[in-house]
């Protein structure tokens, strides 16, 4: 009789032998453990991005300076692609150690290929005559990168940061290798262990993450060129 | 670097590739999975897109399939998928982690869960390849008197393939890299490899299954790529000889081959 007054208000549709694919209980019960692993695998993602962005704008811009290599850092960024993610965090870890550098090394070496291609597209879909209107009023190269290129490069550049973003926030599950992976660790754990509430939030977390990123990313496109709303 | 000495040492070794479990088992493994699993996304996806770019309708949906596929994780839909049948409907036993003939553990997991991720790509490239078709190609056929599926067949398609082709090469490179996570669920494939030397911190064999990963990636690439050339009706209509190939016509082929 205990046994079941217990099962009748203790959590039961994650128990053993329930094991519901679809569990609030679960999200009750282990709050904590989920808003860790989101934190973690949103922290990962956005620092994969940006060591992706960062890396990209100096590849784009030696690209475009000099032509020559520019097939040469398309073609190594492409390359980088075909390692599968499994691959890429063990052949780090002997530098970086199981830490979250790994992956985010990892992801952003992703990235890097999306982002390349975007931000030498961008930069390459600037008008001509734009940029010597601007050479007229005197801007040095400097300067006309960073007013008048870079902002006209921003919605071709944000389509690929788009496109990098949710790809990333899809790989870092890989992560969970080096038991930095956010809810990645959640779903290996609930394969492990066979948690089925466990995989199943995790795994719709990710999607609701990479979609609420591409959702800010769109915003901020929006609040970055101005121009583009009044011009329709 | 002592751990790339360590990784060609794995490599050099014969134990490790022959007998069960052997490097040669869990390629061939992987390569079935691989080519299973495209061809039967090809199956479904590719007549589908095709004949929706014909229309003319469905591009939202071809288009964001693409961006939906990309963002659900792989692992997740694998580890879905080993869980138990996510919708009930053979009482959790299937997919399951089964051992299936020469797939391997976990065989039609991993092998449902590759082809619904090469489905994207596949869709959105097939879809935009008819799509790019130049409308006056398509008046000029619809002007001779095709019928819609004559158009589709010796205008469209023949005119597409290049496109949809790159689609197919991308998928199926993507899908072999993908396949290695197959191992975080203890399923078939190379990636065990990989797993197996990290979690026992040999990573020289980790390192090796990667390099060996990375070869055949390259390897499927340039045999894809020459069966593509070979496929190309245009090419090969200019090979026989048959009829005239209009210069128009032939860098609308061209084209296609440099934007994969």
């Amino acid at each position: 009789m205990t046994l079941l007054a217990q099962s009748d208000d203790g959590p039961s549709c994650y128990g053993r032998l329930t094991n519901e694919w679809v569990c609030w209980d679960y999200v009750v019960d282990y709050r904590p453990e989920i808003v860790e692993a989101t934190t973690q695998h949103v922290a990962i993602t956005i620092a994969s991005v940006l060591f992706g962005l960062a890396l990209s704008f100096p590849l784009a811009l030696l690209a475009r300076r000099l032509p020559r290599l520019e097939s040469t850092v398309l073609g190594v960024s492409t390359g980088l692609y075909t390692v599968p993610s499994l691959a890429l965090f063990p052949l780090l870890v002997p530098f970086t150690g199981l830490s979250a550098t790994t992956v985010v090394i990892g992801l952003g070496l992703y990235a890097l290929t999306v982002l390349v291609r975007a931000i030498l597209e961008g930069l390459r879909a600037v008008p001509e005559d734009v940029r010597e209107s601007a050479r007229g009023l005197g801007y040095g190269d400097g300067r006309l990168l960073l007013r008048v290129e870079l902002p006209l490069a921003v919605p071709v550049v944000m389509a690929g940061l788009r496109v990098a973003t949710v790809s990333t926030v899809a790989l870092t599950t890989v992560g969970s290798l080096v038991a930095y992976g956010g809810l990645g660790n959640l779903i290996a754990e609930g394969v492990q262990s066979n948690f089925r509430a466990q995989l199943l939030t995790a795994a719709v977390l990710c999607v609701v993450l990479a979609v609420l990123l591409d959702v800010v990313i769109v915003l901020a496109q929006r609040v970055l060129t101005p121009w583009t709303r009044t011009a329709g | 670097m002592g751990v790339l000495l360590d990784a060609l040492d794995y490599l050099r070794d014969a134990d490790s590739w022959t007998g069960r479990g052997g490097m040669l088992e869990l390629l061939v493994q992987q390569l079935l999975v691989t080519l299973t699993a495209l061809l039967a996304a090809m199956v479904v996806g590719l007549p589908v897109a095709l004949w929706l770019g014909h229309l003319g309708r469905g591009g939202f949906l071809a288009i964001n399939i693409s961006n939906v596929g990309r963002a659900v994780p792989t692992f997740a839909l694998l580890a879905i998928f080993v869980a138990g049948d996510p919708w009930g409907w053979t009482g959790g036993a299937f997919p399951g982690t089964g051992d299936v003939g020469p797939y391997g553990r976990a065989g039609i997991s991993t092998l449902v869960a590759l082809a619904l991720f090469a489905l994207p790509p596949l869709i959105t490239n097939a879809y935009v390849a008819i799509r790019e078709v130049p409308p006056d190609v398509r008046e000029s056929a619809r002007g001779m008197g095709m019928s819609g599926w004559q158009q589709f067949r010796r205008a469209e398609l023949p005119l597409a393939l290049p496109l949809v082709m790159s689609g197919v090469r991308l998928a199926l490179v993507q899908v072999w890299a993908t396949a290695t996570i197959a191992a975080l669920v203890a399923g078939p494939g190379l990636g065990r490899v990989i797993t197996d030397g990290f979690f026992r911190t040999d990573y020289g064999k980790g390192i090796a299954g990667a390099i060996v990963v990375a070869a055949v990636a390259l390897v499927l690439e340039l045999c894809a790529a020459a069966v593509q050339r070979f496929l190309d009706p245009v090419r090969r209509a200019a090979r026989r000889g048959e009829g005239e190939v209009s210069p128009e016509v032939s860098t609308l082929g061209q084209a296609g081959h440099e934007d994969g």
